[in-house]
């Protein structure tokens, strides 16, 4: 299992790192490295060219403002990890994280290289589908900032162009006193999940749901929304029976594959046992 | 290629493949084999070493990406002398038994001991939960690191 | 000096080199002039070859050579069966290159001899294969219907049936008056070891000496086979055993590679290594275990068992290898357990099927036999209202009943018996210390959104086959003694293990033993290797015997230098004695060596009982052990420090088997589990809970150390008593786990249908 034949290049600057990529046909950035090298490894990719983001400045910031998070494309599972201010700052980006791979793997995955290799059961997709996040790229043509929305295209695909670096994503500003809950289920501590879980909502002077926002991994060609289970929860108070109603949203809300670890049928149970032990978290913050 | 790193505190430089992994290099090049390949894919954790003082797979790292870094290996845990507090450990606690998952093993309860010393049965489970042992059940290890952790403690509750 | 090294803690020599990262595996040596060897591999599972073309990667600068079937004159020779040679496989067995079809997903079809690794993979993509598909027989089932041939001459998938007979079972089934049938099924899981294969040749063309490493398990038996092979004498062929990455019956086994690698160093006459990647080791080393069972049995009111009969269906995978019929013969020898079933009458079938060829795993057979009458136990119990327990402990084979006779196996003729021991008071032992009695009204409680559930399983593990074992004591220069093996190591620590056997045996400290050679042919004149838990009883019992001779020989070369009479001579430290208080040192002896032997056609049977406490959560599906205690009686145990390694690393095995591992294929035969992401082996963080008490009540009679085989009590009732806790904790729902593993679905479906039965 060796890697096939390739080039490799460490440049300095972002334009330089462009211009490597928009300048090779089949070129690719490597990041961390805890994706691509697998799929290096088992032949599953063969670009000719690697271009090494490490020594591009600025990327691995995390910063916190009133507008909200910005994680550099370069920050680490452990740099999320080992940043406090993000467990208030960003409870379920903090939660998610926390079940990403193993200790070897958080010293080198990011964030950039989970959003671009777009793995269906990843958690930072599924984070920044469900939070509204946007993402912001550079390439050849210059930069612009890509929904979390729109990012997302099939296992493995995104919306990226063969010349564009993701630089950074901004996570928009967290309410203290929203409410929120994260659950997923893997067969093993660090796997990628069976599926998984975000939700979270504010409360009205009636403490009622507002600004639902609920999406799962693990269920589909990409991260999806659960918009059903958003339906139910706005406008209604996180009871008992919403909470029933909008696991059952959840799951009529997905159509799951088969897969060597799971059938559909489960992992469509699944995601409402997900959502339902999600919202029931929620309610007791 | 050429890359320069240190090794087990020396300076190494070597000619590679783009395409040659950092636990390729130490073995074949450095002729330091005592890093071990049990996957190529990143799952099993017996290529784990140290990398500016974070454990990383070797396999799913290339050689040229350590350059200017330095790198210690298990022989670089080692000294001929006697063994250390964490290998001691290991051996009182029948830790090993093929030893093939071993140096992964050190290289990754050392690293986690020296970041956290005051680490609970829990946490060691977590962390090494990215190394798969097909010998011991495990049961042995964690007792093994739990021991060795009073050697990477301070008085004052630090870290040494 | 009278030592007690056996049945002490001590701490293993192996270890001073692994934990420094000095241990020495095959992939570790590197000789000038080495070239590396890369298997393509088929990726059908059943088709026929109409041509290979290697012309472009030959063209790929660093290729050497491509080797093929056509480069064997006389067609590529066929790997023998090591076990059970029964004329009936023989059309069945594998060619060690496919040449005219391929009948596995992973079966060998070219190597590539190249200067490295990488470029060896750059060149297999190249290599043109045309294949004419053949439809697959992907499971039992449809081996069954015989449309599908794999081997088109004998005109059956099946290869054999064994028949396991004891008393009458039908005539007692015709009046019992009580009866229930079952059907049940192990998943396909395999003994990967961390380390995978690796095979290094080395052919002197000059002195015609062709020297192998990496060889594990049964050197001699596989010397043997490749001098035939290869067209050599045994005697220029040098096995070399290097430090190995763990063996559990898997590793060490004569496979294609053993003789590929060899062949190709001969051709080439350069050095040649092939180390196995992780993709390659899933779908080439012997998988196991899978197995389905159709069997009914008869007891009492009162729960005594009267008999047991019925078929065992195993999915063999592709070729009879070597060992590989083992697991279908145990399952019917051993599916009485260690209760008193006074009739049987089990069939089991022998199915070829496109997957890869299968082999032992650590508790062959037994591990598939515990579950299924484990499984049919509990049923039982809940259907005549008897106590679990009680059921077992009515049933257990006492021990005034041994040597107990089990059923015999034909067409092997294989008859057995349990050679000793109190298996009651294992159980009474593993209650007790489980605390049985307090835990039990938790079985099916709900707690916290979890359900209660408890289990307790009894096993036997056998253990010595013979028939021989060798050992080789020697004098060094320096006055040391060395001892050579005729056993292997597979990772298990018999440096440490056998020279404490021979430090007591000579009465001399540990450390005068300086080195514990094994596995390699040049160092004992004959061996038979490391498997069926036999190492320490045979490899031990055979060391006493060569010391015995060892110290006659010293007292004859001694007496003779100090002029007295041979028995007036005593071993101390680094001398020899006189009387007088003469001596002169050991080394003046350099040279002096004697051998020992122990021959055994006995087996011995340690036994025990496992206990499991477990919580599920019924939406998930997800289980958790609480607590899981493993009591086995061992005879005697020469290390009580690795014994415990053995008992608790072979048990979290076995608990992959229940719940984690499984080799998945599709219905076109295409092997779904190719990465270690994929195949799912137990981690530090899923079976924390685990516990076992070793214990010397009842030590063997039939050897001299008293020590029964032990390397796989924890392994062999894991599934039983996982698939029993998991449905004492779901009794509410019903669910009766009847395959194993435990996957998350599938325990969400019984749950289900649970669910649905109830509401109808
Ligand atoms: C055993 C194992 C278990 C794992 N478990 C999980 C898990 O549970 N959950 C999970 O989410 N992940 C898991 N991962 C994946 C891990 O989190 C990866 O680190 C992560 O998905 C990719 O990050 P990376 O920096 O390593 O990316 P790389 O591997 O370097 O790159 C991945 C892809 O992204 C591209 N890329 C990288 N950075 C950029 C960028 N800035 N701009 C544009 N393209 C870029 C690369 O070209 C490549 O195609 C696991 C990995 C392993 C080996
Ligand atoms: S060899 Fe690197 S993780 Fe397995
Ligand atoms: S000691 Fe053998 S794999 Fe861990």
């Amino acid at each position: 299992m060796k890697l096939p034949p390739f080039d490799y290049a460490c440049p300095a600057t972002l334009a330089e790192a462009v211009a490597l990529l928009a300048s090779h046909g089949d070129a690719k950035p490597i990041a961390g490295g805890q994706s691509l090298m697998p799929m290096l490894a088992f032949r599953m990719a063969s670009p000719t060219l690697l271009v090494d983001l490490r020594k591009l400045p600025d990327l691995n910031r995390i910063s916190i403002a009133d507008d909200g998070v910005q994680l550099g494309a370069m920050v680490r599972w452990r740099d999320i990890e080992d940043d406090v201010r993000l467990r208030a700052a960003h409870p379920p980006l903090a939660a998610a994280i926390a079940h990403v791979a193993h200790y070897q793997i958080r010293n080198r995955g990011t964030v950039g290289g989970s959003l671009a290799h777009a793995d269906p059961a990843a958690e930072m997709p599924g984070v920044a589908l469900t939070c509204d996040a946007e993402i912001a790229v550079t390439g050849a043509a210059g930069r612009r900032v890509i929904p979390a929305r729109d990012f997302f295209l099939g296992p493995l695909t995104t919306a990226l162009a063969p010349d564009e670096i993701i630089v950074e994503v901004r996570l928009p500003a967290w309410p203290a006193r929203r409410r929120w809950g994260f659950q997923e289920f893997s067969r093993r501590r660090g796997d990628f999940a069976l599926a998984g879980v975000a939700l979270f909502y504010d409360e009205d002077a009636d403490g009622k749901a507002v600004n639902a926002h609920a999406g799962a991994i693990g269920v589909a060609d990409t991260p999806v929304r659960l918009t059903g289970v958003e339906q139910a929860l706005n406008g209604c108070a996180v009871n008992e029976a919403t909470i029933a109603a909008a696991a059952r949203a959840a799951s009529a809300d997905v159509d799951p594959p088969d897969d060597i670890h799971a059938n559909a049928a489960y992992r469509r149970a699944l995601v409402g046992t997900l959502t339902e032990r999600a919202l029931i978290a929620s309610a007791a913050i | 290629m050429s890359v320069q790193f240190t090794v087990n505190g020396k300076a190494a430089a070597v000619d590679v493949e783009a395409r040659m992994t950092l636990a390729d290099c130490l073995r074949q090049h450095l002729r330091l084999t005592g890093t071990h390949l049990g996957c190529e894919h990143g799952v099993c954790g017996a290529c784990t070493v140290i990398v500016d003082g974070a454990a990383m797979r070797s396999c799913l790292m290339l050689a040229v990406q350590a350059e200017g870094s330095e790198v210690v290996t298990v022989e670089g845990l080692s000294n001929d002398a006697e063994l250390t507090p964490l290998q001691t450990a290991f051996r009182k606690h029948h830790a090993l038994q093929c030893g093939f998952c071993t140096p992964g093993i050190i290289t990754t309860a050392h690293a986690l001991l020296s970041e956290e010393p005051y680490c609970d049965a829990d946490r060691i489970r977590e962390v090494l939960s990215g190394n798969l042992c097909r010998c011991t059940g495990y049961v042995s290890i964690i007792d093994a690191v739990l021991e060795a952790r009073e050697a990477y403690q301070n008085a004052d509750g630090g870290a040494r | 000096m009278k030592n007690t090294f056996i049945g002490s803690p001590v701490e293993r020599r192996e270890d001073l080199r692994f934990l420094r990262g000095r241990g020495t595996y095959v992939d570790d040596l590197a000789p000038e002039n080495l070239l590396h060897a890369v298997i393509l591999r088929s990726s059908v599972a059943h088709g026929r070859i109409t041509s290979i073309d290697a012309s472009a990667a030959l063209q790929v600068p660093g290729v050497h050579s491509v080797i093929t079937a056509k480069d064997m004159p006389g067609g590529p020779p066929i790997i023998p069966m090591r076990l059970q040679p029964l004329p009936e496989f023989k059309p069945f067995e594998q060619p060690v290159i496919a040449h005219t079809k391929l009948r596995y997903v992973g079966e060998p079809i070219a190597v590539v001899l190249a200067s490295s690794i990488a470029i060896g993979e750059d060149a297999l993509e190249k290599i043109a294969v045309e294949i004419e598909p053949i439809p697959a027989v992907a499971n039992w089932e449809v081996a069954a219907r015989n449309q599908s041939l794999l081997f088109e001459e004998p005109g059956t998938n099946r290869s054999l049936v064994f028949h396991a007979r004891k008393g009458d079972a039908d005539a007692v089934f015709r009046d019992a008056p009580y009866t229930r049938r079952e059907r049940l099924r192990t998943g396909r899981h395999y003994g990967l070891t961390m380390e995978p294969r690796g095979v290094m040749a080395e052919w002197d063309a000059g002195s015609g000496k062709l020297i192998v490493s990496g060889a594990a398990k049964v050197p001699f038996f596989n010397r043997r086979i490749l001098a035939k092979q290869i067209g050599l004498p045994e005697d220029a062929i040098e096995m070399v055993e290097n430090d190995v990455g763990g063996g559990y019956g898997a590793r060490g086994e004569f496979y294609s590679e053993d003789f590929l690698i060899p062949f190709a160093a001969r051709q080439v006459n350069r050095p040649v290594k092939w180390i196995e990647d992780r993709r390659e080791n899933l779908m080439a080393m012997n998988h196991a275990r899978e197995s389905e069972a159709d069997i009914e049995i008869a007891c009492a009111r009162d729960g005594t068992i009267l008999g047991l009969r019925g078929e065992v269906h195993t999915d063999m995978g592709a070729y009879m290898r070597t060992n590989g019929a083992v697991g279908a013969r145990n399952v019917a020898q051993f599916l009485a357990g260690p209760y008193r079933v006074p009739h049987v009458s089990i069939d089991s079938s022998l199915w070829m099927t496109n997957k890869t060829p299968v082999g032992t795993y650590r508790g062959p057979g037994r591990f598939e036999a515990n579950f299924f009458l484990e499984r049919l136990l509990d049923i039982v119990a809940d259907d005549l209202g008897v106590d679990r327990v009680d059921l077992r402990r009515r049933n257990l084979v006492s021990s005034s009943e041994m040597p107990y006779a089990i059923a015999s196996v034909q067409p092997t003729d294989a008859k057995d018996e349990y050679d000793s021991g109190d298996y009651r008071a294992a159980l009474e032992r593993c209650l007790t210390e489980f605390r049985w009695d307090d835990k039990a009204k938790l079985q099916g409680a709900l707690i916290d959104g979890r359900y209660h559930g408890l289990a307790v399983v009894c096993f036997i593990e056998g253990g010595a086959a013979g028939p021989k074992e060798t050992a080789r004591l020697a004098v060094n220069e320096d006055g040391t003694i060395s001892l050579y093996m005729g056993t292997s190591s597979v990772g298990q620590g018999v440096e440490t293990v056998f020279a404490q056997i021979a430090a007591d045996a000579l009465e001399i400290p540990m450390d005068r033993i300086r080195h514990v050679y094994h596995g390699s042919t040049t160092y004992v004149s004959d061996g038979y290797g490391a498997y069926h838990s036999r190492s320490t009883v045979m490899g031990g019992s055979a060391v006493l015997d060569a010391a015995a001779n060892f110290q006659a020989a010293i007292r004859d070369a001694g007496a003779k230098r100090l002029g007295c009479d041979p028995s007036a001579i005593g071993i101390a430290e680094d001398k020899f004695t006189g009387p007088g208080g003469n001596s002169l040192p050991l080394a003046e002896l350099a040279g002096l060596s004697a051998e020992g032997a122990f021959l055994n056609k006995r087996h011995t049977y340690s036994y025990g009982a496992h206990a499991a406490h477990v919580t599920v959560d019924a939406k998930l599906g997800q289980v958790q052990i609480v607590d899981y205690l493993v009591v086995q009686d061992v005879g005697r145990a020469v290390n009580p420090l690795m014994l415990r390694g053995q008992v608790i690393g072979s048990l979290v095995q076995g608990l992959g088997g229940a719940m984690l591992e499984h080799l998945q294929y599709d219905e076109q035969g295409q092997f779904l589990t190719g990465s270690l992401a994929d195949y799912l082996l137990p981690t530090a963080t899923d079976f924390p809970n685990v516990r076992c008490i070793v214990l010397e009540d009842h030590p063997s009679p039939i050897n001299p150390l008293g020590a029964k085989g032990a390397g796989e009590g924890g392994i062999i009732a894991a599934g039983g008593a996982m698939a029993n806790a998991v449905a004492n904790a779901l009794r509410s729902f019903g669910a009766q786990p009847r395959q194993l593993p435990l996957t998350p679905t599938y325990l969400w479906e019984l749950v289900q249908a649970g669910q649905r039965e109830a509401a109808e």
